[in-house]
């Protein structure tokens, strides 16, 4: 899947080796290395296929399609595709994984009430 | 009935033959009477509104989490016969036979503090797990588990061929699971390190078949051990530490 067009939307493609705190005020799209840290309140990360993120992620909303080793932090939901890799714990409102995805740590919904894992 | 049982008795004597597309997408259901008896021994013991720390060791299951997670649980998942696949625990033994590196596999997977867990699901892991690491395992899961808390494997009963097919468990009822063959892969993969090994080309494959006396002693450090026993040649077992 190709990294989505926006103007809105900040990607590093992947070529690209960044280390260290990455933040924004607005959607990213990593489909290359990650290491360190990425801050996005209030927007969403999606780590795409040859994305490989080794960083604790907290963001609104997160899509893993590559690699992803790092504690997880979404306010509200969390996707894991088929081509997910993923270490550490998620917490999160809402989390969907897709058959075929690999996950080696812990899941944490919060909120109870508004809680939901789908498929 | 009949030709049901008979389906699952073909399904744990295959031979050797390699699974269609469809025999390998094809998902069973089946009670479980061991998951029946944990959830009701938990009720009936514990705080019913008490948040559980669940440890899945079977494949990444979205049917699993979402079972423990809709109930306000903590779900923890490790798929530890893909761990146990990873080229770098490849070692040898004082006799020069090669073996898995159990140390470097304890120290990569399963590091959890003591006593964190309520529920370590097993399902057919130890009879499927290569035979350097079934007693350290074994060992790491005591200690993470909890006192009182439980510990649920399934086990091959002697009627089981040496190419029974190894399969997934998703719980989709408080009694009921889904069982879905892991179907082997002719391709290189990826593991979950990065690294492309093709140790798990050719799936799973049983390791030992149990017989009581076997999984008395592999679980001598529990309190208490009760066997379930179905019709499909699955020996179900429920511990608690």
């Amino acid at each position: 899947m190709s990294a989505p067009l926006s103007a809105d939307l900040a990607q590093i493609g992947k070529s690209v080796v960044i280390k260290g705190e990455l933040s924004g005020s607005e959607d990213l799209y990593v489909d290359g290395h990650v290491e360190g840290s990425i801050s996005l309140k209030g927007n969403s990360l999606t780590v795409g296929p040859n994305g490989q993120v080794k960083a604790s992620v907290e963001a609104r909303g997160i899509v893993v399609q590559g690699k992803l080793e790092g504690n997880v932090q979404a306010s509200d939901r969390v996707d894991l595709r088929k081509s997910a890799i993923v270490t550490g714990d998620i917490t999160t409102q809402r989390i969907s994984i897709e058959e075929g995805a690999y996950l080696k740590g812990k899941v944490d919904i919060q909120g109870k009430q508004d809680s939901k894992a789908a498929k | 009935m009949a030709s049901v049982t008979q389906n699952f008795m073909k399904l744990f004597r295959s031979g050797p033959e390699t699974p269609t597309p469809a025999q390998a997408q094809q998902k069973l259901t089946r009670r479980s009477s061991g998951l029946a008896e944990l959830a009701r021994t938990w009720n009936a013991t514990k705080n019913t509104e008490q948040s559980l720390c669940v440890l899945d060791l079977g494949s990444t299951s979205p049917a699993n989490i979402r079972h423990f997670t809709e109930r306000g649980h903590k779900i923890y998942s490790e798929d530890l016969l893909t761990a146990s696949a990873e080229p770098n625990l490849v070692t040898k033994d004082e006799q020069g036979h090669p073996t898995l590196d159990s140390r470097q596999f304890l120290a990569d997977n399963l590091v959890y503090p003591a006593s964190h867990f309520d529920i370590v699901l097993c399902w057919n892991l130890p009879d499927y797990l290569d035979e350097s690491l079934v007693r350290p395992v074994m060992g790491r899961l005591w200690s993470v588990l909890k006192p009182g808390g439980m510990l649920l494997a399934f086990f091959h009963t002697k009627d089981a061929g040496p190419d029974s097919p190894c399969y997934r468990f998703h719980i989709i009822g408080p009694d009921t699971l889904e069982m879905q063959r892991i179907k082997p892969r002719r391709e290189a993969r990826r593991g979950p390190t990065g690294a492309i090994h093709t140790a798990i080309s050719d799936g799973f494959r049983l390791q030992r078949v149990f017989n009581n006396r076997h999984i008395e002693t592999l679980f001598r450090d529990f309190a208490s051990i009760k066997f379930f026993l179905a019709r499909d040649n699955i020996r179900e077992v429920l511990v608690v530490r």
